[in-house]
């Protein structure tokens, strides 16, 4: 008896020195990993800085930066319930950060019909919160052009006309034409699906870029004529939101 | 029954002992947190301060004695702050600092406020070294700065009547050696912080622009006139900088590659680490080598004075023409705003200068 009792309280001791006494969740443990490719050859920072690329004009072009945000991550059920997750993720694709994402445990294992996420911010996610990660990486928008943040930054250097190299500066941001009293906005985020998934405990989700498509469909880039100040550049915005609607695709899920 | 109610208390004792942390007395300096900015604390995430370097009253005073005093240089006639001056926003008003001999640098002396700010922890002009700490290392043994070795400096505070005391009071150990100097230094150094500008003051709602200033800060935000928001901050980013490195088209050559010293790597030949435009009015020169005395000389480069060459930045745009091309009242105006960003409580702090 009293070597149970000691084990009793001995057991007490230690328990009494645990953490905040939480149930312990079941790890679904679902990761999203960004890739980037040239038409299907893979593109990572190692590649940048090169004049390497060709784009659908013809231009040989560079990458030295690419950085972009992705919001809202959604999984939509067999029934059409949708389990949507509130954070946001800012790929950083020079500095290789970003490149994964972890859900943190917040999707339970299963078969989905869809799973879909922003590109950019919605208008909502946008304007009504001060990001101070976000913030402290320059990743706003000027107040002249409605303020909120970049959906993109890709820039890098293309063999003009002249064969000389020039920089160009692909942001893409929410449409605004501001030349009015007032300005005129245009959304330019978009949802991405990825189509149907199955997910076990360990699954990681691999989102591919074409990095290629921004140059290409509908619109064939003419970085020559569309290269800098795309930001207040309505049209511009337009078209990279046009040509953005097919870079992304589901790669795997392991 | 006596036994077993013995047993008992000494069980209940051992589970009571068992939740609290141990009390080994030891001497622990004072707590002193950061006084943050609300802009800062408002906008941008938290400020690096190292586990294994708590800022401290005792620890930052001791910083502060240290940062201006010559006996950490090899002739005890420089320090820290003969080249990081108060009334310079703590950087040099010469191009190149003399070093103790008269050797000059090759780089202008960066100011120093809001370093703990630098998320990437890259110091420098080409970011060689990491932390704050590591940082102050450097120019104690640099044979163009200081010209000591540590074994020296630490010798020469150990037997000073004051410093063992000092290091006691900021570190419970009066054995002084290199660690605890460059501790104690950086500890002082993140406490230089700069926010109370007029332009901090507009933000927080305390004061009003003039026109040609919000012009000016219009020109600075718009991507196509100044377009200097990218690299150098914004309303939503204080510290007016962005950390990393870039190439501003200065030269066509390089004869200082910056980062791509450091790095290795071609691709980042001519990189410098961008500054804040806080406190322009007391920190030029300007530039990495200080090669432009006048904020009039550097907006006339972005305006109309880049360079090429293979790793300048995109953002660098119009360089076949020069630059942007502002007109002369946007640069006017560009360099009213400039000047709201100056902070004249800062220089004339007395925390931050020598008493």
């Amino acid at each position: 008896m009293k070597r149970f009792v000691l084990i009793i309280l001995i057991t007490i001791a230690f328990l009494s020195c645990d953490d905040t006494g939480n149930e312990i969740i079941p790890s679904t443990n679902i990761v999203f990993n960004f890739t980037h490719s040239w038409d299907g050859t893979e593109v990572t920072n190692a590649d940048f800085n090169t004049i390497k690329f060709t784009n659908e004009k013809g231009d040989n072009l560079s990458i030295t930066k690419l950085r972009y945000l992705i919001s809202r991550i959604t999984f939509i059920g067999a029934a059409g319930e949708e389990l949507k997750l509130s954070g946001y993720n800012l790929v950083d694709v020079t500095n290789n950060s970003g490149l994964t994402y972890d859900l943190q445990n917040a999707v339970p294992s299963g078969s989905y019909k869809n799973v879909k996420f922003t590109f950019g911010f919605n208008n909502s996610d946008n304007y009504n919160n001060n990001y101070q990660d976000l913030n402290s990486a320059s990743w706003n928008v000027p107040e002249m052009l409605g303020g909120g943040y970049h959906y993109m930054q890709l820039e890098g250097k293309f063999e003009n006309n002249t064969n000389a190299e020039q920089g160009y500066a692909y942001h893409a941001i929410r449409a605004v034409d501001n030349s009015g009293s007032s300005p005129v906005f245009q959304d330019t985020f978009f949802e991405v699906n990825l189509g149907a998934v199955d997910l076990t405990n360990n699954s990681t989700i691999t989102i591919e870029m074409n990095i290629a498509e921004w140059f290409k469909n509908p619109y064939t880039w003419d970085l020559s004529q569309l290269n800098s100040a795309l930001m207040p550049n309505f049209d511009a915005q337009v078209l990279m939101f046009e040509n953005g609607q097919n870079v992304f695709s589901l790669k795997s899920i392991d | 029954m006596k036994k077993k109610v013995l047993n008992i208390i000494v069980i209940v004792s051992f589970i009571c002992a068992s939740c609290t942390d141990e009390s080994v007395e030891s001497y622990a300096p004072t707590p002193s947190a950061l006084d943050t900015p609300k802009l800062f604390d408002d906008n941008i995430i938290a400020p690096v301060i190292p586990n294994d370097n708590a800022q401290t009253l005792e620890g930052i005073a001791l910083g502060k004695k240290l940062f201006f005093d010559p006996m950490l240089s090899g002739n005890n006639t420089q320090a820290c702050a003969d080249c990081h001056a108060p009334q310079n926003a703590f950087s040099d008003a010469a191009r190149f600092s003399d070093g103790i001999d008269g050797s000059l640098g090759k780089r202008n002396s960066m100011p120093l406020f809001n370093l703990a700010w630098n998320y990437d922890e890259k110091f420098f002009w080409d970011g060689n070294t990491f932390s704050l700490e590591h940082q102050a290392f450097v120019p104690v043994t640099d044979p163009l700065e200081m010209k000591s070795s540590w074994s020296d400096v630490t010798q020469k505070l150990q037997n000073h009547q004051e410093y063992p005391s000092l290091f006691e009071q900021a570190f419970g150990t009066s054995e002084i050696d290199s660690t605890l100097v460059t501790k104690a230094i950086a500890q002082f150094e993140r406490t230089l912080i700069s926010a109370n500008s007029k332009f901090d003051k507009f933000l927080l709602g305390e004061t009003e622009l003039t026109p040609e200033e919000t012009n000016g800060f219009n020109v600075f935000m718009d991507e196509a006139r100044g377009d200097c928001f990218h690299c150098h901050g914004s309303d939503k980013n204080p510290l007016w900088t962005d950390n990393a490195f870039h190439n501003n088209g200065l030269d066509e050559t390089f004869t200082d590659l910056g980062l791509g010293a450091v790095t290795g790597d071609p691709a980042d030949n001519g990189k410098f680490r961008t500054p804040s435009l806080r406190n322009l009015a007391f920190t030029a020169p300007y530039m990495h080598d200080g090669r432009f005395s006048t904020l009039e000389d550097v907006i006339n480069h972005y305006s109309e004075g880049l360079k090429s060459s293979p790793t300048i930045d995109p953002l660098m745009k119009k360089v076949a023409q020069g630059g942007v091309g502002l007109t002369e009242k946007d640069k006017a105006d560009l360099k009213a705003f400039l000047l709201t960003l100056t902070d004249y409580d800062f220089i004339n702090n007395p925390d931050f200068n020598q008493n």
